[in-house]
């Protein structure tokens, strides 16, 4: 291949797609992980017993229909995995909470895993996951 | 702009110690601060309503911390347990500080 100006270019375009690749992805992991910590505090957390209902595919990520439950709760924090910024909501249920459940609409972005973290009245950390797949996005603009 | 009118669906009677479901709606852009503005480019400010508290006779039911990845128009149901007759009051937090509230009353029948 002859070094001219237009393959030049075509590799540099490349290049830096190659470079720029991993960092939005590495990011939002970090963004669930922190997230995730700064509701714990760091502790371990068990997986199951939360409950999450969702569609398992969402024409419209605008309006997402979703339901959190974990008995015993006394908060949940939902995150969307995917979207610019992970946090989507935290139910902290009282004393009159019927039965620690809780049930919203939420934007997705794209194609993604949702997960819920929930703080036992006991002390302890559960979590679930699940993914939604969205057809069109609801961060749209 | 779009006026924010909450709406609640809460029953009027319940035997006491029962659990009754609640829904509730309050009409608001949830605007998410990172939409541009088609016309001049620049990003729409956010403006979301980012806490919901629900309490009943001053007891809490649940409270919502709300990220702007809730849909317009936020909807939320929820179960409580109703102890007594009593009233519902539920109160919605705007990122402009404006608070919207409501309150239903609850007998016991």
């Amino acid at each position: 291949m002859d070094l001219n100006r237009r393959n030049v270019l075509i590799l540099g375009t490349g290049a830096v797609a190659m470079a720029a690749l991993p960092l939005p992805a590495f990011a939002v992991d970090a963004g669930v992980d922190e997230a995730i910590a700064a509701f714990t505090g760091g502790a371990d957390v068990a997986d199951g017993g939360v409950d999450i209902e969702a569609p398992e595919i969402a024409e419209n990520g605008n309006t997402v229909p979703v339901a959190v439950s974990a008995d015993g709760a006394s908060e949940i924090l939902l995150l969307a995995t995917g979207n610019p910024n992970p946090d989507v909501a935290t139910f902290r249920f009282g004393k009159l909470s019927g039965d620690s459940s809780a049930a919203t609409r939420i934007r997705l972005a794209k194609t993604q895993d949702l997960v819920a973290v929930a703080k036992m009245q006991d002390g302890s950390f559960a979590k679930a996951g699940r993914t939604v797949k969205v057809t069109i996005g609801g961060c749209g603009g | 702009m779009a006026k924010v009118k909450p709406r609640v669906k809460v029953p009027k009677k319940a035997k006491a110690g029962e659990t009754i479901t609640i829904k509730s709606l309050i009409s608001h852009p949830m605007e998410t601060g990172q939409r541009k503005d088609k016309k001049t480019g620049d990003l729409i400010p956010r403006r979301i309503i980012n806490k919901f508290e629900v309490t009943f006779n001053g007891e809490d039911v649940i409270t919502v911390d709300i990220d702007p990845a809730v849909s317009a128009n936020p909807y939320f149901q929820f179960d409580m347990v109703v102890p007594e007759a009593g009233t519902v009051r539920f109160e919605w937090t705007d990122d402009d500080g404006t608070v919207y509230d409501l309150e239903k009353k609850i007998a016991i029948g």
